[in-house]
């Protein structure tokens, strides 16, 4: 049912997809996350997409330079940035092109009729301009002179031409907020923040909004179009605010490097979608993280070792090109078994291929992707604010174990937002390092007989001078060793450590149904919004079929194999070609159905309920 | 950190591991200067770190009873950038070659040279890759046979003193590996340098390219093959010492002349100033057998090292933010309460 219907009907509203769409200059990500933070505060549950291209300034009207910006909120937990749009605002007709296929029938279409010119039309493949030739008649169409409207309004500040028509995308988030019933209060306050050395263009954003916000008021809109009011969620009691996978990535890091008493290096080189995580830490300098950027991926996690080596917790973080750069790095650092976390915010690939869409093809490269017998540890967020828990726990094996261990985020995550109950700090569970001290009876090859974590002493400690390198060494002495029984013994307690781990973190849980059944679809990482919902919905209409998502990709956890036999059938979606599917397969001998999509595109909801319905169909 | 000053000898800076060089290589003769060199300079044994790549050179620290980091091929600057960053207070050497710190590794080396790293990088350049046995180098002369270049090499040598002068260096030396006296005195000034110090070695590899600095290392030819740098001295070398380098103002260049010959007088040539950059590029470039081959400290420029201001950043950034808080941070920003 479209929001239109449902108003037209007196249906009350429970979800609501808006999408903004413009070219990459026209402020569609900023005029998003002013809509999600004003829908935040108005007590919707909520989640975004922000989707746009790899060109920072395409030519204006391209079809290839839209930048894109979804919100999927309701009365009910939201856990996707949703399938269809039911809101389509674009300020051109290259986003009109390039978006109208995800509107639903019936769907509002918010225009700038002023960027319908001749050129604009030619540029995105029009022939004829859609917004007079009926052939949007199946959408409830506002063509609006927005741009027109924002150059009369913002006259009285005085700006050029350029400046005053910047402020057209504030005039159409005005229009939107009185749609949904949101407060401009915040998106005000955010401008004159922003500006606030540039009062004229502060004053004149503000104008624009008030303006949109006047235009619903007032105009004449087509029928159908009024003010929708989605009922509030109901949500835990407690204080809330936005996060992006990558802002809780960096908070979670800092945690993790409190909560083990030890500095972090943060050593990184810029590469899309994962340099917001530098970016981050560089202006937290008052915590105990000192950030490097690198002259290259190399130097990035090579430093990040030696940091480790000298006391502190080395992090790095890239994107699966980088990630294949540091490989032999990561191997050393499993060699000489010191602490290292390394971040890989997983892009389209191979190589550079879609630098800013989402893709989880790096868990082969993760588990994998290294010469030798380098087993490490592997984890994986499955949402935005998960990012905070995950990089805790990556620090906590990481130095509990003395370990490298790779994070899996992806693109999705990095840049999406969810509503987070903000956590108390002084609530989670230290894991505090400790340092070898006592010269008695030290060798650099000691290891804890438990977690068999070798012992970690640190320069510019008295008495405890030894040398580590990537020649293989003494179980005993810590000295080179190239005895071939010593090798076979090394490699052994290196994989034990390892394994050891799946001991030390949590059994598998069910995250939503029972622990046998039908159908289990199992996940890893960002899929966990669109199989949570698909497994609700399938399950509302009482099919059989419960979701279990792994966070613990390698080692895995020690009952996930008996979990997983409890059911009649295992789905595996994923992004990738099906990646997670032949490591459960090979692992426990399971005859686990794969489903993949790599399109750059995360999984719509619809698309997962299908495939359950499918997979259940194929039992009977 | 704070212990006293230890006084301790060379002997306590070997290890117990067995020296794996082959007979006669110059490594050895630059271990034992540097752990002769090690209880003079002040520091606490625990504070001291080498950090190597891979190569012959490379296994030096296994050799020394400090810290040490035998890393991957090299990488040897970026680690030890890590190190010093984690701990400023350490004491930092990197031990790397030809092929470890200019071939695989040039572009740490370039960073890590203009980032003004505060440390000790010895180079040792025998102008041949050792541990892979004998393949030519980025530092072998043209013309060099290798299991790799059969027929002899044909692309050009980088010369490693112009090379870091390039990149930003703000110490560069160069020394030779069986000159214990000399050596220890370059390595003094390298170590007090704070920043990055350069220092060229010239190693000899008796297996793979043995005699390759034999014109500059030979006592009898020294004096007229080598040119001894010093601070505020002329540039004169030669049996007598009459030889000098002039200023040809016409070429822009330095020229080889003798006092009392064709008028020249003592007050032709050109005295060594440390701090002249474009004097230590030309001085960098020079070749015999045309010229001598100069030795001791090219160029020293002191600047703010990267690591001290680094932290200096960190000290305003805590006294404008005040006490560190997690939980506030969290907080800051739009948020809202649901009751």
């Amino acid at each position: 049912m479209s929001v239109v219907e449902a108003l037209e009907q007196g249906t009350e509203l429970s979800d609501v997809v808006v999408r903004f769409a413009g070219d990459s200059g026209d402020g569609m990500q900023l005029t998003g996350n002013n809509f999600t933070e004003a829908t935040a505060i108005y007590g919707n549950d909520l989640a975004t997409f922000p989707d746009f291209p790899a060109e920072i300034r395409a030519p204006a009207g391209a079809t290839f330079g839209v930048s894109a910006f979804q919100i999927y909120f309701g009365s009910d937990d939201v856990t996707t940035a949703g399938d269809d749009v039911d809101v389509l605002v674009v300020m051109n007709p290259a986003a009109l092109i390039t978006n109208l296929k995800d509107l639903v029938p019936g769907g509002v279409i918010i225009a700038d009729a002023d960027a319908f010119t001749d050129k604009n039309l030619a540029r995105a493949g029009y022939k004829v301009n859609p917004l007079e030739d009926g052939s949007l008649d199946a959408y409830r169409l506002i063509s609006i002179d927005i741009t027109q409207r924002v150059v009369d309004t913002v006259k009285p500040f005085g700006l050029t031409h350029k400046f005053a028509v910047r402020c057209k995308n504030m005039w159409t988030l005005g229009l939107t907020m009185w749609l949904f019933d949101r407060s401009r209060d915040s998106a005000i306050e955010g401008l004159r923040t922003k500006f606030a050395s540039k009062p004229d263009i502060a004053e004149a954003n503000v104008a624009a909004i008030n303006a949109g916000h006047a235009y619903g008021e007032t105009a004449e809109l087509p029928s159908g179009v009024d003010v929708y009011r989605i009922p509030r969620a109901v949500v835990a009691p407690g204080l809330y605010r936005n996060t992006t996978g990558s802002e809780a990535l960096a908070y979670g890091i800092i945690a993790g490097g409190q909560l083990a008493n030890v500095p972090l290096l943060f050593a990184s080189y810029p590469i899309t979608p994962a340099s917001s995580l530098l970016h981050t830490l560089s202006g937290q300098k008052q915590f105990d993280v000192v950030t490097f950027q690198a002259e290259d991926e190399i130097a990035a996690v090579c430093a990040a070792i030696g940091a480790s080596f000298a006391g502190s917790l080395g992090v790095t973080s890239s994107s699966g090109p980088g990630i294949s750069l540091k490989a032999e790095a990561i191997s050393l650092a499993c060699a000489t078994e010191l602490p290292l976390l390394v971040v890989n915010t997983q892009r389209g690939g191979p190589s550079t291929g879609l630098p800013t869409k989402t893709e989880q093809s790096d868990l082969n490269q993760a588990i994998f992707g290294r010469h030798a017998d380098t087993t490490l540890p592997v984890i994986a967020a499955a949402t935005s604010v998960d990012c905070f828990d995950v990089a805790i726990e990556a620090i906590r094996i990481a130095t509990k174990y003395r370990t490298p261990v790779i994070l899996l985020s992806d693109g999705y995550l990095a840049n999406a937002s969810e509503p987070w109950h903000v956590p108390d700090v002084n609530e989670l569970v230290p894991f505090p390092v400790e340092f070898e001290t006592n010269p008695e009876g030290f060798r650099p090859a000691n290891r804890d007989p438990e977690t068999l974590a070798r012992v970690w002493a640190k320069p510019g400690t008295p008495g405890l001078e030894h040398r580590i390198g990537g020649i293989e060494k003494d179980y005993d002495t810590g000295d080179i060793s190239y005895d071939s029984d010593n090798h076979q013994k090394m490699t052994d307690v290196r994989k034990a450590k390892i394994d050891n781990i799946a001991n030390d973190i949590p059994l598998q849980d069910i995250a939503l149904g029972t622990d046998s059944g039908d159908l289990a679809v199992v996940g890893w990482g960002s899929t966990y919004g669109a199989i949570h919902q698909g497994v609700k919905r399938a399950r509302q209409a009482g099919k059989d079929v419960s979701h279990i998502h792994i966070r613990h990709m390698w080692p895995m956890p020690s009952n996930l194999k008996e979990l997983l036999s409890g059911y009649k059938r295992i789905l595996i979606p994923e992004m990738n070609t099906g990646q997670l599917v032949k490591i459960i397969r090979a692992e426990f001998l399971i005859d686990a159905q794969s489903m993949t999509k790599i399109s750059g595109q995360p999984y719509k909801i619809k698309e997962i309920e299908a495939e359950i319905s499918a997979q259940l169909e194929a039992l009977k | 950190m704070n212990a006293p000053i230890q006084k301790l000898t060379a002997k306590d800076y070997a290890t117990d591991q067995e020296v794996r060089w082959c007979p006669g290589c110059g490594d050895y003769a630059i271990l034992k200067a540097v752990q002769k060199l090690m209880p003079e300079l002040g520091v606490n044994k625990e504070n001291s770190v080498f950090v190597s790549g891979i190569g012959c050179s490379s296994r030096f620290p296994y050799y020394m009873n400090t810290y040490g980091f035998h890393t991957i091929h090299g990488r040897a600057p970026s680690f030890a950038t890590g190190v010093k960053l984690a701990n400023p207070e350490l004491d930092v050497w990197v031990v790397t070659g030809d092929g470890d710190g200019l071939s695989i590794g040039g572009n740490h080396m370039v960073h890590a040279l203009r980032r003004n790293v505060d440390l000790n990088i010895l180079l040792f350049n025998n102008e041949i890759y050792g541990l892979t046995k004998g393949q030519y180098s980025p530092t072998s002369k043209v013309g060099t046979r290798s299991p790799s270049t059969p027929d002899g090499s044909v692309d050009l040598p980088l010369t490693p003193a112009v090379f870091a002068i390039g990149s930003g260096a703000r110490f560069v030396a160069r020394s030779i590996d069986t000159e214990m006296k000399h050596l220890t005195s370059v390595l003094t000034s390298a170590h007090q340098h704070k920043g990055a110090s350069f220092v060229e070695i010239l190693q000899n590899c008796p297996v793979y390219n043995d005699g390759i600095f034999d014109s500059v290392k030979d006592k009898k030819q020294a004096a007229d093959t080598r040119l001894v740098l010093e601070h505020g001295q002329p540039l004169r070398f030669g049996q007598d010492n009459q030889k000098g380098l002039r200023l040809n103002v016409q070429s822009l260049s330095l020229e080889v002349v003798t006092i009392g010959e064709d008028g020249i007088t003592e007050a032709d040539i050109m005295v060594h100033d440390e701090g002249n950059k474009v004097l230590a590029q030309m001085l960098a470039e020079l070749q015999g057998p045309d010229f001598p081959v100069p030795v001791g400290v090219i160029y020293q420029a002191p600047a703010p090292a990267y690591v001290s201001d680094v932290y200096s950043q960190r000290i305003a950034v805590r006294e404008k933010k005040g006490k560190p808080d997690l939980n506030a941070l969290l907080r800051t920003g739009h948020t809202w309460t649901v009751e």
